[in-house]
């Protein structure tokens, strides 16, 4: 579906069918399994309250998972966009202590993020400093400065942010349409324009790219501009349903969620291919787990664990993917 | 030489091998036998099979179908190592070295010298490595990564790995199509030694003299079928293309012999394209190249000459130190391919796998990715526009795959060459520069794109020909460049436009001026 690579493609040379089947859609198999085992053994889980709350608790996930596929896509990583959330969340405190009108305050939050952005795409694109490292050091250093900026004041009672986060629309809370949109939006730059055409090809050769006259380091800039933008927008979401601006929680650990989502999706992190549908099941599939976890009274440690050996797993699969 | 008793049995042999992949049936019911001492060639057009059925013997794919017997004992390879392990060593038809370690490291890959500690012991690999290439003659630095020596060189590198193996099954696919005149005499030499000692070889080519000069059997494949299996000497050359055709190949015309193209008159068209002293150090020394519509330029040398350079730097991938170059009349901002491209000017890489394919995107998309901007609308890519221009293409060129779907990396390497030659194509380009062109492409394609080049060079296309080929450059060009440690040395055309005349004045023996 919203895939920029043609269909029936296979990433593996020569495998059986059931292996090939279960790399591609493993994804929506684990979702299916989690809903399945829900279904059965979770008490009062099959319920509508209970599944609009996975949709609107998966949005921050899924937003900065967005941005984190169009990245991988390029055979990139983006460590960076926890501390743009943090950064996001400052900036908002900052304005609203100056009293600052809140649709402007929603705008400079996307202009942070794209700032963030582009300093890291500048570093890959035009320094060609290694992503992980570029980002890695922006990860440190965001939160370092969120932190620094952080603001008296860390609840928020602004009614326009805070309708970003707990407004309703059709019995649906507003999380949910902050998700939607952008995903609309990015599985149509993917699948249709020249932007997301360029980005596969980036991640699967980058030099024939550039000898065919793709301009990479406008292209590379570019996605980490809209990684940095989707993170903001997902600091806000967090902020606006959380009513705190808190830089040193806001966006923790969201790097790893992220790329987890978007690996577990079948994206793969050797580029050259985004899977927009399969990032939202690959989020989906977090957030259940997460809340499985919950349901069942386990520890916020263990499921950080949990988290953690799917993370393997799916890396793991993807390294017999790779091999082939 | 004492013939062993076990020569009446195959060192390999392979019964009734099928092999399938989704949508093309690649192999079926395809029998060889390797003997000792003898020298096989597989030949068959592109996506004939060839490649596929020796990555069957090698472990690469499993068989579906059919059986392997080495030294007459039924064997089955789970990868490539095992078939290594047990004596068949192989090179593949795409380069297969680790690009940023030296070749000495490649030459011992998984069989390093160890120090006593168990540490590489890299000062012995080294000197080990340059005694080996020194004794099969080989001219490459094995202390630098392979990544920066030329294609060519690093072929040879594989080649003595292969060899360096002792294996009693040496295979080959496509070793000499990266390789020049100088390398193949040295190769070729390096297959007799292995003769002498008693290796079966396969050998695959789509270079016909080669086949008639060095092997003893052939067996050719047509779509994935065996139709022909025997001494070589019984099959004369046409019969040969007949059997791998499966028709009869129209003769071919050279341009300076036929008046199908005229040179155009450099009295009267304004060029082209127009390279003005072009310098960069140690590379390119005032290299100045024009090109008028409708002429075809060969450019020919030895390896490192400046060839590719000059092309990259006319393309503005090469950096340059100096140097001018404008189209039409109008200049071109140096350094940016994208610039040059809206220009007009394309290039078709060398190395069609570092430099070329786009491995996992499917054919479709790596037909228009160069395309894209005028395929579509304010960034809005169209869909049908670009369905319709890669059909025609794959139609024209006659590309072998089960649909615009197909990824590229999975094609034969022929056809992944006439993808790349199809990017270029719908560009419409006015300057189309072509580095080894026919690269691993069969002669019924050749012959293919040759005429296509004809024909738009009629339509006033420029063409730089780069090949190491010199009927390629002879027969192809209205003049042809000589250049030699990245200055031009000669130009030929007229009556001096011949093979002669053209390998002396590369090698630089003088021959050109007595002859004329
Ligand atoms: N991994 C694969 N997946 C799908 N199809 C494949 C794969 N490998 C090869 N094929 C198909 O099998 C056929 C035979 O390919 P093969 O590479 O063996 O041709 P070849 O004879 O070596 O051609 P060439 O002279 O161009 O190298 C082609 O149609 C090709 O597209
Ligand atoms: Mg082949």
């Amino acid at each position: 579906m919203s895939e920029a690579t043609a269909t029936g493609s296979r990433r593996s040379l020569d495998r059986d069918g059931a292996t090939v089947f279960l790399q591609e859609n493993g994804v929506y198999v684990a979702l299916l399994l989690l809903v399945a085992y829900n279904a059965v053994f979770t008490r009062r889980w099959v319920t509508v309250d209970n599944i609009k709350l996975q949709l609107v608790l998966v949005a921050p996930i899924l937003i900065v998972a967005l941005g984190m596929a169009l990245v991988i896509g390029t055979e990139g990583i983006d460590l960076s966009v926890g501390a743009t959330m943090a950064i996001s969340a400052s900036v908002i405190g900052q304005l609203l202590d100056r009293g600052i009108n809140s649709y402007v305050i929603v705008v400079a939050v996307l202009i942070a993020g794209m700032l963030v952005g582009s300093i890291a795409g500048t570093l890959v694109a035009f320094f060609e400093v290694q992503p992980i490292v570029a980002t890695l050091a922006l990860l440190v250093a965001g939160r370092g400065l969120a932190i620094v900026l952080q603001a008296s004041n860390l609840s928020v009672s602004d009614p326009t942010i805070s309708r970003f986060g707990i407004g309703k629309f059709l019995g649906i809370q507003a999380p949910f349409y902050d998700a939607l949109v952008p995903v609309v939006i990015i599985a149509l730059v993917v699948r249709r324009t020249v932007f997301g055409r360029r980005v596969v090809a980036i991640g699967d050769n980058v030099r024939a790219s550039y000898l065919s006259g793709i301009p990479v380091r406008r292209t590379l800039v570019t996605v980490y501009m809209i990684s940095g933008v989707l993170a903001a927008w997902a600091g806000l979401v967090v902020t606006a349903r959380t009513s705190t601006n808190d830089p040193s929680t806001n966006g923790l650990y969201y790097e790893l969620l992220a790329i987890t989502a978007v690996v577990v999706g079948g994206t793969p992190l050797s580029g050259g291919r985004v899977r927009v549908i399969g990032t939202i099941a690959g989020a989906l599939v977090m957030q259940l787990i997460a809340s499985t976890l919950i349901f069942h009274g386990v520890s916020d440690a263990v499921s950080k664990i949990a988290t953690a050996v799917i993370i393997i797993l799916a890396v793991y699969a993807q390294r017999k993917r790779a091999r082939s | 030489m004492t013939v062993a008793d076990n020569s009446q049995t195959p060192v390999l042999e392979a019964k009734g091998i099928s092999k399938t992949f989704p949508g093309v049936k690649a192999l079926q019911d395809v029998s060889v036998s390797l003997r000792r001492g003898e020298v096989h060639a597989l030949v068959g057009e592109n996506g004939a099979g060839k490649s596929t059925l020796i990555k069957v013997l090698t472990g690469v794919y499993q068989l579906d179908a059919g059986q392997l017997l080495l030294h007459g004992n039924s064997v089955s390879f789970a990868s490539p190592r095992a078939a290594q392990d047990a004596g068949i060593s192989t090179i593949y038809q795409e380069v297969n070295l680790v690009p940023l370690q030296s070749g000495a490291r490649n030459l011992y890959l998984g069989r390093e010298p160890r120090t006593a500690l168990g540490l590489i012991d890299f000062k012995r690999m080294n000197r080990d490595a340059k005694a080996l290439l020194s004794d099969f003659n080989i001219d490459a630095d094995p202390t630098v990564p392979v990544a920066t020596l030329a294609l060519g060189a690093q072929q040879m590198i594989s080649v003595a790995r292969a060899i360096s193996l002792e294996a009693s099954v040496v295979i080959m696919d496509e070793p000499t199509s990266s390789l020049e005149s100088r390398e193949v005499e040295t190769l070729f030499r390096l297959i007799e030694r292995l003769k002498a000692d008693g290796v079966a070889i396969v050998y695959v080519s789509h270079r016909l003299d080669e086949l008639y000069r060095i092997c003893d059997q052939v067996t050719v494949l047509r779509d994935g079928r065996l139709v022909h299996s025997g001494p070589i000497a019984d099959l004369p050359r046409q019969q040969l293309v007949a059997t791998m055709l499966g028709r009869e190949l129209l003769a071919q015309h050279s341009r300076s012999s036929s008046a199908v193209v005229q040179p155009p008159d450099a009295a009267k068209v304004a060029p082209v394209l127009v390279a003005d002293s072009l310098n960069r150090r140690g590379l390119l020394h005032d290299v100045s190249v024009e090109i008028r519509p409708g002429e075809v330029v060969g450019l020919g040398g030895l390896l490192g000459a400046g060839r590719s350079e000059t092309a990259k730097a006319i393309l503005g991938a090469q950096i340059l130190d100096s140097g001018h170059v404008s189209v039409g009349g109008s200049p071109v901002a140096l350094g940016s391919p994208a610039r040059s491209i809206a220009a007009g000017v394309v290039l078709l890489p060398e190395d069609r796998k570092a430099d070329g394919i786009l491995p996992n995107l499917s054919i479709k998309d790596n037909i228009v990715l160069a395309a894209l901007p005028r395929l579509s609308k304010s960034g809005v890519f169209s869909d049908s526009a670009a369905n319709k221009l890669v059909a025609t293409f794959m139609q024209r060129l006659n590309i072998k795959a089960f649909g615009p779907s197909q990824k590229v990396g999975t094609l034969s390497g022929g056809n992944q060459q006439k993808v790349l030659l199809a990017r270029w194509l719908c560009l419409e380009p006015r300057i189309l520069m072509l580095d080894e062109p026919t690269r691993g492409i069969d002669v019924g394609a050749k012959a293919e794109v040759r005429r296509l080049i004809d024909e738009l060079a009629e339509q006033g296309l420029g063409v730089l020909l780069i090949s190491s080929e010199t009927e390629e450059l002879v027969d192809g060009s209205h003049r042809v460049l000589v250049l030699r440690e990245g200055s031009i040395v000669d130009e030929l055309d007229g009556h001096r436009l011949n093979e002669g005349d053209l390998v002396h004045a590369i090698a630089g023996t003088l021959g050109g001026e007595t002859s004329a």
